[in-house]
This record gives structure tokens, C-alpha cells and sequence, in this order.
């Protein structure tokens, strides 16, 4: 009995630590920004304070010479760039008017300075050998959101050129990658103030959408979209050619098997270190954990041999008991 | 003798059943191959399947222990210190060697005893410590929100997944040389039968002299 009371304390004792760790009475570590804290002190930073004055906040103030007075007007939010994202995005060393008119430093700003043909991206990163910008166009031409070019839809639409900074993925940042890449494509898919602006639907939930998903939450933070909505393409850092949702990928296992598809996509920056201290796609576990694709080979083989090991002590018992 | 009444009978059936299913579906979860190929049931029906028998499982699990706290079936788990390795010595001597040689069982099954010293060793380490283990580290999948993120850099789901797993295993070769020993009747059906209808014939050993 005694032995009993001890088993059953025990039990109770795991269970408790565990209500414990559900109710937070242990700390979860938290993912901390640790991309590019340094101050970055632009070569143009007098010329654009110019232009941040009153675009780096939603209001700004300005004398209105025929009224006599100083005004205090709203931004338009589309036209706000905080003057902090500015210079941390990768364009960061850029003057203004590298892109936009030098006639903005006038103001009020002449009214056919709007009518202006804007820079696209290939414009400035067409042939480069970096980021492969042409073969991105070639996806992007090919994928499903090149169907609202013509609603005004454009690279600009997921990477805002004032903002947007490329994370590159690495094994200490992949948590920040995943949440900064699919807060891209909630802006519009979980926005329907945004989304409305590219089609007629009349709502939009993502959630209800992906219920099919099991712990759909610990997937959403550990992959990103476009793991489940892009067709792979071993040549890009990124794949562009975002599929129509008939084509997403849907079966558990193109993820969760030895060849998991997350080595193509979300884990190519490490893709070589298939095997970790036994682990197939090791690197995985720097991160997460994948059920079905994080096997470890010596365990395999360890209850292979015991496995084994009993049937063949069987099989000789059985024969005893036969020849006895 | 009766020596299995009607709620021991009724909760081994289900788990037996429970326990099939969890093994073949956990096998489907854990070695689902190449794109198109799957072992057995496929990942998608294996988790289905997986997390509903082991939602029942849980509960028949508490329905055993409670059993076993109310009942007095639980004094067949009792272990004893005293001879405790002699006792396991002798029977495993009777299985790999007396049984061949005419000795006779050296536990005979008793009301008071129903189980020999291997079989209760056995058992309280499959009932007490792989099945709440395998409970509960298959509960921290199930709500991996609950599981610690990391203990001393290696990640919290990596070490409960492989607690379940490796319970998981140990309850797979714990069944399968359970269901080989209860060949080891006076027939080879004959401790089945004793399973289902209750009744444990009292000559019912593997001997040699019968």
C-alpha cells in the first residue's frame, strides 16, 4: 500500500508541474527583436527630415498663406513612413528623391506630380545576381496575384520599398522571419479593410479557413504561408508563385516524412545539415519539432534490434516448447 | 476459480483494442515516407484516429486505477521487497529452463496471487510507469501549448515526443511478449479463454507432467 501511495504521489506531483506550466507559473521564453538595433545615421538624413516632417507622423502643420494662419492637418495613413522603419528597411541609405520627384520639396506639391509613372523594383534591381529579381517577376507573373495587376496590385502590394527589410533566415532568427514573412500576408488576408480594396468577396477568414489544421496555431507560428501556398523552386531564396488555394499543399506528409518539403522551403538556408546528432533534417529541431521528419536513426535501429532481439527469444522458446 | 471479474475483463478488452489501434496509427504518424506513400492508415486518418483512442484510453486508464483504489484488485500490484530478485530469478529459471524439464510452476496462481513475480513486475511498470508517462507526454502533444519551450537548449516538444515514443515502444514489446506468455497455458487458447469468460482453471500451467 505504502509502495501504492508513492506511485500515485508521483503521478499527482508531474501532474501538478505540468498544471503549473499550463496556468504560467513557469516563464516562456520570449522571441526578442534582435535584428539591426544599431542607429543608422543616414548620408541624406537633413534632406528627408524634410519630407518626415510631415510625412513621419499623422499630422502635420503647415502656414496657409491666404487664410494668414498656421493649419494642422490629418495625414492620409498611406502616405505616413515612420521615419524609424525607414531606417531600418533596406532602403534605408536612400535619399527620397532617389525615387520621387525633386519637385516634392516644393510645397504645396504641384498637383501633376501625382499623374507620375512610379518606379517598379525591376526598374532598379532588373539582371541582379543576388536576389534573382527577374526570375521573381517570372513567378510573380505566373502566380495567382498577378490576376490583380490591373485592380492595383504590384510587388509594392506585400513589400512596401519604404519599410520592407529582407530577414534573412538563419537558425537564431527563424521565429522572426516566420512571424514578419506571414504578418505580409495578413496585412491583406486577415485585414478586410486593406482586402476589399483588390476584390468583391464579402469576407474573409483565414481561421475558420485552416480548421481542417491540426494545433492550427502551432503551425501558423512555426511555418510561414508560403510554405503551404507557393510552389517550391530550388533556384530562389524565396518562392514567389503563390498557387491558387485548390493547389495549396493539404497532405500531412509532403511536411511530415523523412523528405519533409520543409527542407526545400523554409529550412533551405541549412538544408545540407540533413542529420544532427542522429536526427533526420536535424536542423528542424534548432527550431521546432516535426512529428514524422525529426526521426532519430539510432533509435530506429535501437528498437529494430530489440524488436528483433524478442522475436528471435520467442521463436527459439516456441521451438523448445515443440521439441520439449 | 473466478478469477477476473466483470469490469477487469471489460476494461482489458478495450484497452487491448486501444492499444492496437494506437500502435499501428502511432507507426503511421511516425515513419509516413516519401510523397506519396504511407504507411498503413496516412498521417491525416493515423492522428484522428491516434487522438481519439487516446482520449478513451485515458479515461479507461483512470476508470483502472479507480478500480484498483476502490476494488481490492489492487493488492495484486503490491510489490514486496523481500526476495524480490529471487522471486523473479525463480521464474524466470521455470520459463527458460524448468518447464522443459518436468518442474512444476513455481507461483501457482491463487486467488491471493494472481499474478507470478515476473508478470507483476512487468505489469506495474507498463500500469504505473510507461502508460501515465505515455498519458502524459502524449497529452503535451495533443496541447503543445502546455509543453516548455526548451530545457537546456533542446526543444521541449523534441524531448516529450521522444518520452512518448520510447514509452510508446516499450508498451509495444510489453504487449507482445504479454500476448506470447499467455500462450504458456495448459493449451495454448486456454489463458485466452480465462480472459474472456472470467474462470481460470487452476491446471491451467504449461506442465509437464499433465
Amino acid at each position: 500500500m505504502k509502495l501504492f501511495i508513492l506511485r500515485i504521489s508521483v503521478l499527482l506531483f508531474i501532474i501538478s508541474l505540468i498544471s503549473a506550466k499550463a496556468a504560467g507559473g513557469f516563464k516562456l521564453q520570449t522571441v526578442t527583436d534582435s535584428q539591426d538595433t544599431a542607429v543608422f545615421v543616414s548620408p541624406y538624413e537633413e534632406e528627408n527630415q524634410q519630407c518626415f516632417k510631415c510625412h513621419g507622423q499623422s499630422k502635420y502643420s503647415y502656414m496657409n498663406e491666404s487664410l494668414g494662419r498656421e493649419v494642422k492637418a490629418m495625414m492620409f495613413v498611406e502616405r505616413i513612413i515612420k521615419k524609424k522603419d525607414f531606417y531600418r528597411s533596406n532602403h534605408k541609405s536612400f535619399s527620397c528623391t532617389d525615387c520621387h520627384s525633386s519637385e516634392y520639396a516644393n510645397f504645396p506639391h504641384p498637383g501633376e506630380l501625382r499623374m507620375e509613372a512610379k518606379l517598379n523594383c525591376i526598374d532598379c534591381h532588373g539582371g541582379d545576381e543576388t536576389y534573382h529579381f527577374d526570375a521573381i517577376t517570372e513567378e510573380y507573373q505566373q502566380s495567382i496575384h498577378f490576376k490583380l495587376e490591373n485592380e492595383g496590385f504590384s510587388c509594392y502590394g506585400c513589400h512596401n520599398p519604404h519599410t520592407y527589410r529582407i530577414s534573412t533566415r538563419t537558425s537564431h532568427n527563424l521565429k522572426e522571419t516566420i512571424a514578419y514573412d506571414n504578418a505580409i500576408c495578413l496585412g491583406c488576408h486577415s485585414d478586410f479593410n486593406r482586402f476589399e480594396l483588390l476584390t468583391d468577396r464579402e469576407e474573409i477568414n483565414i481561421i475558420s479557413k485552416h480548421e481542417w489544421l491540426p494545433n492550427q496555431s502551432l503551425h501558423m507560428a512555426n511555418v510561414r504561408c508560403i510554405e503551404c501556398h507557393t510552389k517550391i523552386n530550388e533556384n530562389l531564396p524565396v518562392a514567389h508563385l503563390i498557387k491558387p488555394k485548390t493547389e495549396a499543399v493539404k497532405r500531412c506528409n509532403e511536411c511530415h516524412s523523412q523528405n519533409s518539403m520543409l527542407m526545400a522551403s523554409l529550412y533551405k538556408f541549412e538544408s545540407k545539415e540533413q542529420r544532427k546528432d542522429g536526427f533526420f533534417n536535424g536542423i528542424i529541431l534548432n527550431q521546432s519539432y516535426v512529428i514524422g521528419a525529426n526521426r532519430n536513426e539510432y533509435l530506429n535501429l535501437l528498437s529494430l534490434i530489440i524488436f528483433g532481439g524478442i522475436i528471435i527469444v520467442v521463436l527459439v522458446h516456441i521451438y523448445f516448447r515443440i521439441n520439449k | 476459480m473466478y478469477l477476473y471479474p466483470k469490469w477487469i475483463r471489460l476494461w482489458h478488452v478495450l484497452n487491448a483494442i486501444l492499444f492496437i489501434i494506437l500502435i499501428i496509427t502511432g507507426l503511421s504518424m511516425q515513419y509516413t515516407g516519401e510523397k506519396d506513400y504511407v504507411l498503413v492508415v496516412g498521417f491525416e486518418d493515423a492522428v484522428r484516429w491516434h487522438n481519439t483512442s487516446a482520449i478513451i484510453l485515458t479515461v479507461n486508464y483512470i476508470i483502472f486505477v479507480a478500480g484498483n483504489l476502490i476494488t481490492r484488485n489492487g493488492r495484486y500490484y503490491n510489490l514486496k521487497r523481500e526476495n524480490f530478485f529471487a522471486d523473479l530469478f525463480k521464474q524466470l529459471r521455470y520459463y527458460s529452463w524448468g518447464m522443459f524439464h518436468g518442474e512444476k510452476h513455481p507461483f501457482p496462481i491463487t486467488m491471493e496471487r494472481k499474478f507470478n513475480p515476473l508478470q507483476k513486475v512487468s505489469y506495474v511498470l507498463a500500469m504505473y510507469v510507461a502508460l501515465p508517462l505515455v498519458i502524459i507526454s502524449g497529452i503535451g502533444l495533443l496541447l503543445p501549448e502546455i509543453v516548455i519551450k526548451g530545457f537546456m537548449g533542446i526543444s521541449g516538444m523534441l524531448l516529450t515526443d521522444l518520452l512518448h515514443i520510447t514509452m510508446g515502444f516499450f508498451l509495444s514489446v510489453f504487449m507482445l511478449i504479454h500476448i506470447y506468455t499467455c500462450t504458456l497455458g495448459k493449451r495454448p487458447g486456454s489463458l485466452f479463454r480465462g480472459i474472456i469468460t472470467g474462470y481460470h482453471a487452476t491446471e491451467d500451467h504449461y506442465d509437464l507432467e499433465d
